[in-house]
């Protein structure tokens, strides 16, 4: 109740326009937007050609799968609707994705040693030990549940919620994704054959990295959803310009 | 008609979407774009060169195999005088090694299993997706290059096949770097039999640091060239000259 108490020594409060994003974050964030993007649905496109999952090094036709599309479609099951390119083709596919996981690998290691050696990755990434006690997670996870996002200098911070997110995208799944899909690569298994080990077999590498693609889906959603209930045009603008107005503390706090 | 906020953005997703596909199909017909795509692979081969070194691909246990090995490609040869072959056990078969050696030679089936054998159960991994573990057993290709004694100007071994899609003939290149791998083998016996015609009888190319379509079945000639161009398509082999797959296929 007691954080509206802002704005009385200079420091920023609800109305101010401020600068939010750096320049990295914005260009990294819109240049994973394209790759992502294409990563994905040309990724859709190269599981089509074998529309099986399996556990352990082996998989193959007459193997038990944990999934199987196969009967889907006709054996084809993403449609080109959401597929690079829209007419199946597994070569054509594989060129984009060959291409684009370079530039995803690239622009991942940049950010994420920028992140760690600026610091930003622990001060304003990675969640605080108190912010992960179980009341202040129930507390923001009640207020997000009441579309109550934080106002004011408060805003200017990520909460708790959005740590946990941003987090797990870049220190679990986009690592995770990069890897599994090296886990694949017979020529990365002579490699590293404790990828291998890591991954537990080829077959479970495969499934892991279709695991993190929708993982990535899912956050993706939510993301869409959050900037759309936080205000669409102020969000764009902060990643975009990288100026940012903060929202209007409440004063009904009920 | 009025337009709420949510259908705006709705359908600016969904036009945002058709331009990108639409896009995307355009790119993709672009020679030119897909040459800048298709630069990865050189990249690719040659980042996966400087991280495996001559690093093996991983071996398994006998208890590791697959239940059963699908075929895949081309399981069955029309050409007759493979027929014939076949039907005689490729008794009078021979295995020619030519062009940029010293001594072209021509090796039998008894001559191949007469050399010294690599026994290795590795995975084959399918470029569609799925992988099958078996036990391959042959001569290594490396000290049959000796024997004939490359030329200076040798690069790539030329494997031509006895199989075609849609009478285009069958073939694959390795360099020499894999040529000379110890794990790159010409199997003639595969899960402790001769290998079938589904599985490329009388000898299949192995080489496990790359995906399935480099793994030659019905292999007749072994021809060591200084270039790919001026070969088929040029690109080194049947789908990469027709299906616009990589030739560097180690992912």
């Amino acid at each position: 109740m007691a954080e509206q108490s802002h704005g009385t020594n200079g420091s920023p409060r609800g109305g101010d326009l401020v600068r939010r994003h750096g320049w990295l974050t914005r260009v990294w964030h819109w240049f994973n937007a394209v790759v992502v993007t294409v990563m994905l649905m040309s990724g859709l496109m190269i599981f089509n050609a074998h529309p099986r999952l399996y556990w352990g090094h082996y998989g193959a036709n007459s193997d038990p799968a944990w999934l199987d599309l196969e009967k889907v479609n006709d054996g084809i099951p993403f449609p080109g609707a959401v597929t690079i390119p829209s007419a199946y083709s597994l070569a054509d596919a594989r060129l984009w994705h060959l291409a684009f996981a370079w530039l995803l690998l690239a622009a991942l290691l940049v950010y994420l040693l920028w992140t760690l050696l600026s610091g930003r990755l622990r001060r304003e990434i990675a969640p605080l030990p108190a912010e992960l006690a179980p009341r202040h997670l129930w507390h923001d996870l009640r207020e997000h549940a009441r579309l109550r996002f934080p106002t004011g200098a408060a805003a200017l911070r990520y909460n708790v919620l959005q740590k946990l997110a941003y987090s797990a995208v870049l220190l679990v799944l986009l690592p995770g994704i990069v890897l599994t899909g090296l886990g694949m690569s017979p020529a990365m298994d002579a490699a590293w054959p404790w990828l291998l080990d890591l991954l537990g077999g080829r077959q479970s590498a495969r499934s892991l990295h279709f695991l993190c693609a929708f993982a990535l889906v899912g956050f993706f959603l939510i993301h869409i959803a959050m900037v759309v209930l936080a205000g669409p045009v102020n969000e764009l603008r902060s990643m975009i310009t990288g100026w940012y107005r903060l929202p209007a503390e409440r004063e009904d706090r009920a | 008609m009025t337009l709420s906020r949510r259908k705006l953005i709705g359908m600016g997703a969904a036009g945002a979407g058709g331009l990108l596909l639409g896009g995307c199909d355009r790119l993709n017909a672009s020679s030119g774009f897909r040459d800048s795509l298709a630069s990865a692979e050189g990249l690719t081969m040659r980042a996966q060169r400087l991280l495996m070194g001559d690093a093996l691909a991983r071996e398994f246990t006998e208890r590791e195999m697959s239940p059963s090995f699908r075929v895949n490609g081309n399981s069955k040869v029309e050409d007759t005088a493979y027929r014939r072959a076949l039907a005689s056990g490729f008794a009078g078969w021979t295995l020619r090694v030519d062009g940029l050696v010293q001594r072209p030679l021509a090796l039998g089936l008894d001559a191949l299993k007469g050399l010294p054998q690599r026994t290795q159960i590795t995975r084959h991994d399918c470029v569609e997706g799925w992988s099958a573990i078996g036990k391959w057993q042959g001569p290594q290709l490396g000290p049959i290059l000796a024997a004939a004694g490359l030329l200076p100007e040798a690069r790539f071994a030329v494997f031509h096949c006895a199989d075609a899609f849609d009478g285009k003939p069958y073939y694959e290149s390795i360099d020499l770097i894999d040529a000379f791998h110890p794990q790159t083998i010409l199997a003639w016996r595969m899960n402790d039999a001769p290998l079938s015609e589904g599985h490329g009888a009388p000898v299949r190319l192995r080489v496990e640091r790359q995906l399935g379509y480099k793994q030659a079945k019905f292999v007749m000639r072994i021809e060591l060239r200084a270039t790919l161009a001026g070969l088929y398509g040029g690109k080194g082999g049947y789908w990469e000259d027709h299906r616009g797959y990589q030739w560097y296929a180690g992912i």
